[in-house]
């Protein structure tokens, strides 16, 4: 089973989005900021990282910023899941190393389609 | 609403725009006719019910069609026919086509834009293959409205989230507050123009490849058909046609047959093609 790590600063965000990627078939932890976001890293490198930009202690940026400089840092897919919705920020992770964005609010179609983007699964036949 | 009414409803969508409705849908006519009828100042469905039975104004009339058409469609919708436009038929055509230099193809139920445009952007992906031709979509609908929207070309933040990769996204469109507009460049390689499928399409011309889905589910086995022999009679005999994922030519055209391993895509049974190219292009 696929391990997907969900990061982000709000419990209800983290629930949502957990729901979302079990019931597509992915094992599911969670984290509330970068730092420990980047401790669980240490212990398994997750196959997918959902991540929020702005939380305390460390944002989703400079976590992802270190996690690519990780031994294994470049194997997880990183999709943002942000509230951010300008170019600017957009620009900024695809240049830092993230390999899809997704603007808040989501849905499951939204994470499934971008799941399914990145490679992480295959599109489901109508 | 009454068994009367319905049957009235019922043919005139069916005279109209091809719509085959079944009694169990009795409840889309109530919850979108509603406010047509509110619109033009009836008091009520039922009033609306009785006006249409003696001349009814074809303004009226229009806008009951188009409040019956389901507009449903998404950027690069089911993802493997797009794949199969990249892989197998553009570099295909790009054989094909070489002395021509041009392609034409038709987006034959647009609805608000997300196809075509889906098409124009792999086009441009790929220019590698098909470097400076002329390169026309024809994107048609029968709703003025939807196609009104399709020219506008600016998408909700949900919408442009649904198919489309995010790097397509910052490289084809521009940020308006809260939307997303397509970039004239893109925008300019499709034309909309109003068609229905049930009419005479000899005036469209002829096209490489035709585009026809998500749209035949909603017509009954003899729509279908005369849809699918007027169109086989629209692309030359090496063309190409594209139908939905619930859609299929079995048993209902004779003048299609589905290509192996490529799902949704269907060339002419008695067509002219470069087997060996095509399906070397098909193996990738
Ligand atoms: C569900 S959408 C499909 C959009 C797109 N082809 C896709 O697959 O995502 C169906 C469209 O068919 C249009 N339509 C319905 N009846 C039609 C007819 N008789 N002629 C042309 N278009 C029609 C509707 O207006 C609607 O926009």
């Amino acid at each position: 089973m696929k391990f997907c790590l969900v990061v982000d600063d709000s419990r209800v965000v983290r629930k949502v989005a957990r729901r979302i990627v079990e019931g597509l078939g992915f094992s599911c932890d969670e984290a509330e900021d970068g730092q420990k976001a980047y401790d669980a890293c240490q212990g398994t490198m997750p196959d997918v990282i959902l991540l929020d930009w702005n939380m305390p202690v460390m944002s989703g940026i400079e976590f992802l910023e270190k996690l690519r400089e990780m031994d294994n840092g470049s194997g997880p897919k990183v999709i943002f899941c942000t509230t951010e919705n300008d170019l600017g920020h957009i620009q900024r992770a695809m240049n830092s190393g993230a390999d899809e964005y997704i603007m808040k609010p989501f849905d499951s179609e939204i994470i499934e389609s971008k799941f399914v983007q990145v490679g992480l699964m295959e599109q489901a036949a109508e | 609403m009454r068994i009367a009414d319905f049957d009235l409803y019922k043919d005139m969508l069916m005279k109209q725009s091809g719509l085959t409705l079944s009694a169990d849908k009795c409840y889309l006519l109530d919850s979108r006719l509603t406010p047509v009828a509110k619109k033009w100042d009836f008091a009520s469905l039922d009033t609306m019910s009785v006006a249409l039975r003696g001349m009814p104004d074809p303004a009226l009339v229009k806008d009951i069609v188009e409040a019956m058409t389901t507009n449903e469609t998404s950027f690069f919708r089911d993802g493997k026919p797009f794949e199969l436009f990249k892989e197998v038929v553009l570099p295909y055509i790009a054989k094909s086509r070489s002395t021509q230099r041009s392609l034409r193809i038709w987006c034959a139920a647009s609805s608000s834009g997300q196809e075509p445009y889906s098409l124009a952007i792999t086009a441009l992906e790929n220019q590698h293959l098909i470097p400076g031709w002329k390169i026309e979509i024809v994107a048609t609908d029968i709703s003025d409205d939807i196609l009104e929207i399709a020219r506008k070309a600016e998408y909700s933040q949900f919408e442009v989230q649904r198919g489309l990769p995010i790097q397509l996204l910052t490289k084809y469109f521009e940020q308006n507050n809260e939307n997303w507009k397509l970039k004239e460049e893109v925008r300019n390689m499709v034309k909309f123009q109003n068609f229905n499928l049930l009419n005479d399409m000899a005036t469209l011309g002829l096209f490489d490849i035709i585009l026809c889905r998500n749209v035949l589910i909603y017509f009954n086995e003899e729509t279908k058909k005369e849809i699918l022999i007027k169109m086989a009679k629209r692309i030359p005999s090496d063309g190409f046609l594209f139908l939905g994922g619930a859609e299929t030519v079995l048993g209902i055209s004779e003048d299609f047959t589905p290509m192996s391993d490529c799902r949704g895509l269907y060339v002419l049974r008695e067509g002219n093609y470069d087997m060996e190219a095509l399906e070397k292009s098909a193996a990738g």
